[in-house]
């Protein structure tokens, strides 16, 4: 057998068909124990936590007492209370701050910093826009606080520039509160899309480029033709994890608003929060957790297959 | 494709058997409940006299307290030199996580002595211990009972009646307080003795340009409440407010009194006498504020006695939220620092050894009164330590004899059920202040609130 072999190097197919018997047997088993210990903290600290919740959601139960079974009463009751439906209005209305606008201003970015790649500057402002990254975003939340606050940097530069009209508690205000919470998050996913969408783009093929401007296309034409349909997969991971930050979102608006004024950025992570430890309906909390997860996937999975089918 | 399907479909197969797998369990819950009812059954109670004493033997008390106060730690260390055989093992949280913690700390690792948020709830579960056996063998039951009234709870959950689950390290109380400077500044000398006074006063700070109250009311604190109930005691009477807190059958806040307190409070948002960012301020920026002399009142507790005397000596004054006309009734939000023991705490008879002491012993009461700036629980006419005549705290103790005779102690709306204030006041305050809920409205939201809770 090893004799059929003329060139180049083993392939896959070559390992893949080497006899089967003990040798795979025990490879086999090797693999599982290898995989064990991942899969037990997974089913332990993943699954089992979820099929628990799934299991809450069908009780009315304070936590400590006895439960009682009411059924789909708590998925129900979902439907008819327009506070626990405007906070996921809300978390629909995040989606715009915490992904449209990082990804555009990331492919903006990403697509000037390309122009200099190799300079000192290109890393300056990469290491900068990448920093709100590594910052955690209850620190995050904090310092805006500050910064909104009606003392804060943001007033005062309003101030010095004359425009004392504008000035306003921003996070206190009914109108601005939830695009002020929407700014912090824009903020904080702003280097991972400009990082991740700078690495496709040095991915592409510079030929192409060549060809391009040979055919007397500009920097827009370029951009559009070239630079945007090879990044699809970037964009991809870019937005749905964007999306799911913006859906999921719950320690920026904890620190910064508590899900006021009002409830004016009240979102399901903070509802579910609130109902399950100060209300204690743990089984409505379960319910609309529950419901906001399959909401999330019925968002993210379109998008998933939307980018990974432009791939082929 | 298809090899990608059939994966997927496995997946999904197999968390469809593990979730029900586990939903096949029983019911949550189940598991304590056999505890509960022995608790509830009265074999975890003080019940029949008990002797409370911590004996000679070493003694290690576990509390969870409210951190921010330094007045239970001070009678910790005051205990423990006059009883050495007994030291505290402290664990301190933030009344917020207390409120959320407490029913699973005292279920599955209870305390001996616990600050407790509202606590109907947690004596209806069966997590406290029933009181009542020490009350009657160390003569609590002898106190004015409205100092205690607050702290019993019935079969329903109802408070009021019922047998006594929580003790209090002292009572606190509500009112204003006011910069004396700033207030000769706008020609004031003397506190307002009617609501008409008091809008005048807060009219003459505006035209002054001075903020006449930065209260706190951001994010998930509704601090008007403070000023509203004050109004709802001027305007109405204090018992029908007790009663709702309380949750007795058939009690509403939504009341043509508590409406005009309401609306007056409204006039007050209206005139802009509290500063104009109040819905993103929240309470230490208000106590901040008001120690730099940036607002003249401040509606707040006498707990901050103490700091105030320290921060701003001879500075602040205080009055009760004065009545709708001279010599009118005056009531004030009043009640117990409350506290409690775990159904099965280790050392119940050591820890309501603590709490009659700390009612009882003469250090004790005089660091209630000096460092907690409250005044202590006990027979009326009880030792008080000397304050100084000058300072705030020395007018908070008065008005709190002020308000025993007057008989207008009332509890705190925002205590009347577990989410009633984050779910309830907070945000319908914070919409009244922007303008996108009117008195009326307000009122009804929270009873509707109220009464969904206490129905479900």
């Amino acid at each position: 057998m090893m004799q059929m072999r003329t060139t180049g190097r083993p392939g896959l197919r070559e390992v893949a068909e080497q006899p089967h018997g003990l040798d795979d047997r025990r490879r086999g088993w090797v693999a599982l124990a290898l995989v064990v210990p991942a899969a037990v903290v997974y089913v332990v600290f993943v699954l089992r936590p979820l099929a628990l919740t799934v299991q809450y959601s069908f009780y009315d139960w304070n936590g400590i007492s006895a439960a009682t079974w009411v059924g789909i009463d708590n998925y129900t009751r979902l439907f008819g209370d327009s506070e626990m439906f405007g906070s996921i209005l809300n978390a629909l209305q995040l989606i715009i701050y915490f992904s449209f606008v990082p990804v555009l201003l990331g492919l903006l970015t990403a697509a000037i910093i390309r122009k200099f790649a190799t300079s000192r500057l290109a890393l300056v402002s990469r290491t900068v826009l990448f920093l709100p990254q590594v910052i955690p975003l209850v620190a995050a939340g904090i310092m805006w606080t500050w910064l909104m606050s009606s003392d804060g940097l943001v007033n005062q530069v309003l101030r010095a520039v004359g425009l004392d009209s504008l000035t306003r508690a921003w996070l206190g205000d009914f109108q601005t509160a939830l695009p002020a919470v929407g700014v912090i998050g824009a903020w904080v996913a702003l280097g991972l899309c400009m990082l991740l969408l700078l690495a496709g783009m040095t991915k592409i093929d510079p030929a192409l480029y060549e060809a391009a401007r040979l055919d007397g296309a500009g920097a827009v034409r370029e951009f559009f033709a070239i630079t945007l349909p090879s990044l699809r997969q970037e964009l991809g991971v870019c937005i749905t994890v964007t999306v799911i930050a913006a859906l999921a979102s719950f320690d920026i608006v904890y620190i910064s608003t508590q899900g006021g004024p009002g409830n004016a950025t009240l979102v399901p992570g903070l509802e579910i929060y609130y109902l399950a430890f100060f209300s204690r309906e743990v089984g409505q909390a379960s319910a609309l957790a529950v419901a906001f997860m399959v909401l999330v996937l019925a968002i993210v999975l379109p998008i998933q297959r939307l980018t990974r089918e432009g791939d082929r | 494709m298809s090899t990608k399907g059939r994966r997927a479909a496995a997946a999904t197969s197999l968390c469809l058997a593990g979730l029900l797998a586990v939903t096949a369990c029983s019911a949550p819950g189940g598991g304590t409940t056999d505890t509960d009812d022995s608790a509830t059954g009265g074999s975890g109670s003080a019940t029949g006299d008990v002797t409370a004493t911590c004996g000679t033997d070493p003694v290690t008390l576990s509390a969870y307290i409210e951190t921010g106060f330094p007045m239970p730690k001070d009678l910790f260390d005051e205990f423990t030199k006059q009883y050495p055989n007994v030291t505290f093992d402290v664990r301190e949280d933030q009344f917020a996580v207390i409120t959320q913690n407490a029913p699973r700390v005292l279920a599955d690792d209870p305390p001996d002595l616990m600050r407790l948020p509202q606590m109907s709830e947690l004596a209806k579960d069966g997590l406290l211990l029933d009181l009542d056996g020490y009350a009657s063998s160390m003569g609590w039951d002898q106190w004015p009972a409205s100092q205690l009234v607050q702290l019993r709870v019935d079969d329903d959950g109802a408070r009021g009646e019922g047998p006594l689950y929580g003790m209090g390290l002292g009572f606190s109380m509500t009112g204003v307080f006011y910069n004396k400077d700033l207030a000769a500044q706008i020609g004031v000398t003397e506190p307002p003795a009617t609501l008409a006074e008091l809008d005048d006063m807060m009219q003459k700070a505006k035209d002054a340009g001075i903020t006449p109250a930065a209260q706190f009311n951001g994010g998930a604190t509704g601090g008007l409440a403070f000023p509203l109930q004050g109004l709802m005691a001027s305007y109405g009477d204090t018992t029908e407010i007790n009663d709702w807190i309380f949750q007795r059958s058939g009690a509403t806040i939504d009341t043509e009194t508590n409406l005009q307190a309401a609306e007056h409070l409204k006039s007050w948002i209206d005139a802009g006498y509290f500063a104009d960012d109040i819905n993103s301020l929240d309470y230490s920026m208000m106590m901040s504020r008001f120690m730099e002399g940036e607002s003249l009142l401040m509606f707040n507790g006498d707990w901050e006695s103490g700091n105030l005397d320290a921060q701003m000596p001879g500075k602040v004054g205080f009055f009760l939220m004065p009545p709708l006309e001279e010599g009118g009734d005056l009531g004030a939000m009043s009640a117990p620092l409350t506290f409690g023991i775990g159904a099965q705490a280790e050392h119940p008879d050591c820890a309501a050894f603590f709490f009659d002491w700390a009612a009882t012993n003469e250090e004790a009461r005089t660091i209630q009164v000096e460092v907690g700036g409250s005044h202590p629980l006990g027979l009326a006419d009880a030792f008080m330590p000397e304050v100084d005549a000058d300072s705030v705290t020395a007018q908070t103790l008065a008005a709190g004899a002020t308000i025993g005779e007057k008989d207008g102690a009332m509890d705190f709306i925002a205590n009347a059920t577990g989410a009633i204030y984050a779910k309830g006041w907070t945000p319908n305050l914070q919409k009244l202040v922007a303008g996108q809920q009117d008195p009326a409205g307000m009122l009804a939201d929270v009873q509707k609130q109220y009464e969904s809770e206490i129905g479900g």
